[in-house]
């Protein structure tokens, strides 16, 4: 009973901080964060969608989500193919290397980015939050394409090889079919990681502003807090998409996709 | 024995396609290399380029007139690195990291616990999600709802007010290190939201040990006599604890290298990120930035050594 009572507590701390947030959506409150509302009004909704400055934000967050999570897509299949296919020299050194970038605290893999594109004379553009986003993406892309071809039968790439399809037949019709759900899967996460990336991003964008970016901003110098929470409430509800999404896809797997972040 | 009469090598294949896939089979380390080539490629060269080269900036100086990094090599940031305020802003963050740690953990077996041992069907399905979804919600989003709730006119002033416990509340906040002017201005709020942020990635492990201990285990500590203490203490804490180190891994390197929830969260004074932060970016010193960010990696370092001793990598 206890264990019961200390279980839902938990849990209801994980969720409640996030409800609040649709609650203040609809505040009529401006200036501060008084709980109670004084009184509750859907207009802000409309003040949010007419700001250019958000769907701006919005666009360049989904264009660099979708670039690098393609990037990340295609580097993190290679890898693990060659990791779960082959036996090499250097195995686990890879999957390391490929972990790397999300062990680490985003601040060092944020500022060695930087420093790097500063002594390479690249300056800051959308290419190069692209390419940060890509480097902690090809993760998880990584781990959810290597559960899936633990599971693959070698005897049928063997049989299909046997039955005179080639290599790329091989690929196109039965390795891609098997592993496609885990790539979508995996690549709906990398996007929603990309999508909400901002310590990485601090480093490697220059004037433009993601959604996460302008988010932050918005906390260190609030400046019309309603839109803020309207923004914030959609954050959610987007994010949650995907990551329903995945579960569905992977969830009959043996290892379900997104267990680690 | 007519289909001997077949050849048994089939001819080679025609086109372009067919005849690279050929070349690839008979030769496949060409096809290994040529598959890890470009992530190799991107992570070894670029990242671990990247990172290399902001830990060799470690060792040069910065020219204290000019503002200028200086290309000798010198153990003077460093130095610089060990002086009292910056061991103080170490100190303050590996203990922060240590806390939030601790905290995660005791608030994260339960849950872990039940979903492993009782939940079934349904229900393990909704904490599976009841996880997962503030796991992957946006990070920014998660402390934004913090400084709603901490703000002195926000929710939680309201309920320690409606249960007449402001008295608490003040009394708390009055305290020498952990109080401040409000919860969201105090280093008591900078641990809630850690502990908030981060308590996920310690659920996630601790049940994937968990899940692992046999049912019987249990049954039989208490058909020996073990009162449920005992059992909790020879039996389910031994055998969780690897996942209660792998969760603490991602609690503690999080904690370490985070400089936006004490921006926004909590007092004035500096945690390394954000000393990594205000170096390279209004101070101009990357040299003493790297030498900050050689903290976590080190830390990290002899953790991970000590974690993989325990068997901590089983439970990830």
């Amino acid at each position: 009973m206890g264990l019961k009572i200390a279980a839902a507590a938990g849990l209801a701390f994980l969720h409640l901080p996030i409800l609040l947030i649709f609650l203040y959506a609809f505040t009529t409150e401006e200036k501060s964060y008084q709980f109670p509302p004084p009184g509750l009004t859907a207009q802000w909704f409309a003040v949010a969608w007419n700001r250019p400055d958000v769907w701006a934000a919005l666009t360049l967050s989904v264009k660099v989500a979708a670039i690098a999570t393609s990037v990340a897509l295609v580097l993190g299949t290679l890898c693990a193919a060659a990791v779960s296919q082959t036996r090499f020299f250097g195995r686990e050194t890879i999957s390391l290397l490929v972990i790397l970038p999300i062990a680490l605290p985003g601040i060092i893999t944020g500022i060695a980015l930087r420093s790097a594109f500063s002594m390479a004379d690249i300056p800051f553009s959308f290419w190069t939050i692209v390419l940060g986003h890509a480097t902690f993406c090809i993760v998880v892309v990584y781990n959810n394409a290597v559960a899936r071809f633990r599971r693959i039968s070698g005897s049928l790439i063997e049989a299909s090889m046997d039955l005179g399809a080639d290599g790329f037949q091989t690929f196109r019709h039965i390795i891609l079919p098997n592993i496609g759900t885990a790539l979508l899967a995996g690549g709906m996460l990398a996007f929603a990681l990309s999508f909400d990336e901002v310590i990485v991003t601090t480093f490697t964008a220059g004037q433009q502003s993601t959604l996460p970016i302008w988010m932050l901003e918005e906390l260190i110098r609030p400046r019309q807090r309603p839109v803020t929470n309207v923004v914030a409430m959609v954050v959610v509800l987007v994010t949650f998409l995907p990551i329903l999404g995945a579960y569905y896809l992977t969830r009959d797997g043996d290892q379900i996709a997104g267990a680690g972040k | 024995m007519t289909a001997f009469a077949e050849p048994l090598v089939l001819p080679e294949r025609r086109g372009p396609a067919g005849r690279l896939s050929d070349f690839f089979w008979k030769h496949p380390h060409l096809l290994l290399t040529v598959m890890l080539a470009p992530p190799l490629l991107w992570l070894g060269v670029v990242y671990l380029g990247s990172l290399f080269a902001l830990l060799l900036q470690s060792f040069f100086s910065i020219d204290d007139f000019s503002g200028l990094i200086n290309y000798e090599f010198t153990l003077a940031t460093y130095r610089q690195l060990l002086s009292e305020t910056n061991l103080d802003i170490i100190l303050r963050t590996v203990t922060m990291a240590a806390t939030v740690t601790l905290a995660s953990a005791v608030i994260a077996f339960p849950i872990a616990y039940y979903a492993a041992r009782y939940a079934q069907g349904k229900w393990k399905v909704l904490f599976y999600l009841g996880v997962m979804l503030p796991l992957w919600s946006s990070y920014l989003v998660k402390i934004y709802a913090w400084k709603l709730i901490l703000a002195k006119e926000g929710i939680l002033t309201w309920i320690f007010e409606k249960l007449h416990l402001l008295w608490l509340l003040d009394g708390w906040l009055s305290l020498p290190v952990v109080g401040g002017n409000s919860l969201s201005v105090s280093y008591t709020g900078t641990f809630i939201v850690f502990v908030y942020v981060w308590l996920p990635f310690m659920i996630l492990p601790i049940q994937a040990a968990l899940e692992r201990v046999p049912g019987n285990l249990i049954e039989a500590s208490s058909d020996l006599g073990g009162t449920p203490a005992q059992t909790f203490r020879h039996v389910l804490f031994p055998l969780a604890l690897p996942g209660i180190v792998a969760g603490s891994i991602f609690t503690f390197s999080l904690t370490l290298g985070d400089y936006i929830i004490p921006q926004i969260v909590g007092s004035s004074r500096l945690f390394i990120g954000q000393a990594v932060y205000a170096q390279q970016g209004t101070a101009g010193n990357i040299p003493l930035a790297a030498a900050f960010t050689v903290v976590p990696i080190v830390i990290m370092g002899a953790y991970l050594f000590v974690a993989k001793r325990m068997g901590a990598f089983d439970a990830l």
